[in-house]
């Protein structure tokens, strides 16, 4: 291990804490990933959007799968799930069903949430079940080495396709409002106050919320297209990508170095799994239908 | 404590082994199960999802049965008793999930109504060829508990046995019924809930802050925690310290993994059960377990008119294996026989506990039906000669 040299700069400034550093588990910092991944700034947007919603941290859930951006539950500072490659959607929704009273968020990336679990990711949209869902898009299997996703452009290149991918990609948020989620923003890392605004927003939402958020991995993406730095991703972000609120989902697909659609693109008030359920069975069976408690289902003394 | 009321049908019925088992998790205090439909296990589902809204309890038919075992999983976290029910294909894709119960400690049950395997199989027709699967199914080392029912009641009555184990070692349950088991109907008594003794999570009482959530005590089991008190832990599927923290060193694997091993191992003599009768002077042990013990007993019947001194030993609890017993009979008998619906499983298990002093000799059974009981008395009589 080797030690951090106090910088000139904080040397000047003095040690102040972090503005977000409540909302992380400290003692785990630092953290695993690349000098200028796009995980880091997405979290900080994440965290300052839990502080300006003001809800008891006590009750909001956190739940990852495997990869880079399956990390994040680990480095939050809530109650925190490190789950298996694609089944952090699965696993919350356990979570949410057994204990109505919590809010959930699932952070994770395309790979794991798309690929290997792009199962549960539709079912989970189409049940409408009440969870956060934070993708964190970076093109590729960064943790594996650079591996093809389901989300590698065409034309793009990975340690699997070394001659450029020739898959076509999924285009996240129209899979995700095809299946029916209430609420579907793209935004890139770059946008950290429209991206922070987006959390905001969708953690008051209710029903199946999917958030994309392209950002960078400098290691294996950059390197292997020789696109450069993380800088010179974010550069490219701030040059082509385009604010479309409202946009049709069918257009927002991505091509290898083209345009990036951003806004919100599916705000919906829909009624969730548990509305329906709730609803039904208050209908069907009348004064017989026990609900699960707020507070789970749980027997103790 | 005493159970929840409200989940106890108490009464004297006549149900199948698949029903009885819903029941028995109902009663047990589970209010949480995620499950995919599967041939010969579904009517487990069937009868809770018909129930479950009168008290409390939450199902939800998943969209395939590795969701199924991670949202049991993730349910059990907010200390809701928590089940799913497969048969083997279904058990097969629940295998990393069952791995990550055990190594995030997380007590839940999950049901196998064995089928004939593998692959697709005999999906109708009894099997009990997964039981090596039940034990060793999932990667890397661990310890679980498995049990296994002979009939309807026996579905009833240990699955709040299973629940309670759960809770008592967090570890996941296997619950092994068999295609037989769970379709036969017979007399079913299901007692007053105040007749009914359930383990509750037990909760820590230390407060957020001084608590961590992989300190064990002196079972070598931790205190847990409920998402949403308060306490802000962490887990994970990585080999983890004290603090749920990754920690990738050979000292963390050897200390958690250590644990996860020994926590069962130190405590079988706790967990093991078994039915024995006349061993005592006995030539041959018969050594059985679920639908088959009920064929073998007529085999030994069989045996007995010849004059042959048969003892039996029908296992209850599978996992751990009572081995301490089947090393001491082994050195005072000629040998044991093995019955089970597969080429050779728990035979392997008797043969290792045996040590060579006495042979273990199977009677197979490739599945879709069950023995012949002539078969397994033809096998006692030329062992004891």
């Amino acid at each position: 291990m080797s030690t951090v040299k106090e910088s000139p700069v904080s040397e000047a400034v003095g040690h102040c804490e972090h503005p977000v550093s409540p909302y992380l588990r400290m003692d785990r910092i630092p953290h695993i990933w690349c000098p200028t991944c796009g995980i880091g700034t997405v979290v900080k947007c994440y965290a300052t959007a839990l502080e300006e919603a003001g809800i008891d941290l006590d009750k909001m859930m956190i739940v990852s799968g495997i990869g880079c951006t399956g990390r994040v539950a680990g480095y939050m500072n809530l109650d925190a799930f490190h789950t298996t490659h694609g089944r952090a959607i699965p696993f919350a929704t356990g979570i949410k069903l057994s204990r109505p009273e919590l809010g959930v968020t699932v952070f994770s990336g395309d790979g794991d949430l798309t690929g290997i679990g792009g199962n549960h990711f539709i079912h989970a949209a189409r049940r409408q079940m009440d969870v956060l869902v934070i993708l964190i898009n970076n093109f590729i299997y960064g943790m594996t080495g650079g591996q093809n996703a389901p989300t590698t452009p065409l034309g793009a290149r990975s340690s699997t396709m070394p001659f450029g991918n020739f898959e076509p990609p999924f285009n996240l948020p129209h899979l995700a409002a095809s299946c029916g989620a209430a609420y579907v923003a793209r935004w890139t890392s770059l946008h950290i106050r429209r991206l922070t605004k987006a959390f905001r927003e969708a953690i008051d939402r209710k029903g199946f919320r999917f958030i994309e958020v392209i950002a960078p991995c400098s290691t294996l993406y950059a390197r292997l297209n020789k696109l450069g730095t993380g800088f010179n991703l974010m550069q490219f972000y701030h040059d082509n990508s385009e604010i479309r609120h409202g946009a049709d989902t069918r257009e927002v697909d991505i091509g290898f170095q083209k345009n990036i659609v951003c806004g919100k693109f599916v705000d919906e008030d829909k009624p969730t799994f548990q509305d329906r359920m709730h609803q039904h069975y208050e209908e069907i069976l009348k004064e017989r239908y026990v609900p699960m408690a707020p507070e789970g289902g749980w027997i103790h003394e | 404590m005493k159970t929840d009321p409200a989940g106890v049908l108490t009464g004297v019925h006549y149900l199948d082994g698949d029903f009885a088992c819903g029941e028995g998790a109902m009663a047990a205090g589970c209010r949480f199960v995620g499950g995919y439909p599967i041939t010969p296990s579904t009517e487990v589902v069937e009868r809770i999802s018909r129930r479950f809204p009168m008290m409390g309890g939450v199902f939800i038919q998943m969209e395939d049965e590795l969701a199924s075992m991670a949202a049991i999983v993730g349910a059990s976290w907010t200390g809701t008793k928590s089940l799913t029910v497969t048969s083997g294909p279904g058990f097969s894709l629940m295998m990393e999930n069952i791995g990550l119960a055990a190594m995030m400690e997380t007590p839940c049950v999950v049901v196998n109504v064995q089928r004939g395997g593998p692959s697709t199989g005999l999906p109708t027709m009894v099997g009990q060829a997964d039981m090596m699967q039940a034990r060793w199914g999932s990667h890397g080392d661990y310890e679980l508990i498995t049990l296994c029912p002979q009939s309807p009641q026996e579905a009833f009555d240990l699955m709040i046995d299973a629940f309670n184990l759960s809770e008592l070692y967090r570890v996941p349950v296997m619950f092994m019924m068999d295609e037989c088991v769970g379709h036969m109907t017979e007399k079913v008594v299901i007692p007053e809930a105040d007749e009914i003794e359930i383990v509750p999570r037990k909760l820590t009482d230390k407060p957020p802050g001084e608590f961590q959530p992989y300190v064990a005590d002196e079972r070598l089991v931790p205190e847990f925690a409920r998402a949403g008190d308060g306490y802000r832990f962490h887990t994970t599927g990585l080999t983890h310290d004290e603090r749920g923290y990754p920690e990738m060193s050979v000292k963390a694997q050897e200390k958690h993994v250590g644990r996860l091993v020994e926590k069962i191992r130190a405590n079988a003599d706790q967990i093991v059960r078994f039915e024995e009768d006349d061993t005592d002077g006995a030539d041959v042990v018969l050594v059985t377990y679920g639908i088959t013990a009920r064929v073998a007993q007529m085999g030994r019947e069989l045996a007995q008119e010849q004059g042959v001194k048969v003892g039996m030993i029908r296992l209850i609890v599978v996992w751990p294996f009572p081995e301490k017993r089947i090393s001491e009979l082994a050195g005072k008998i000629k040998a044991f026989i093995v019955p089970e619906i597969n080429y050779g499983q728990i035979v392997l298990e008797v043969e290792r506990c045996a040590a060579g002093r006495a042979p273990a000799i199977l009677v197979s059974h490739g599945g879709g039906g069950v023995h012949e009981p002539e078969a397994i008395a033809e096998a006692i009589v030329r062992a004891a000669k």
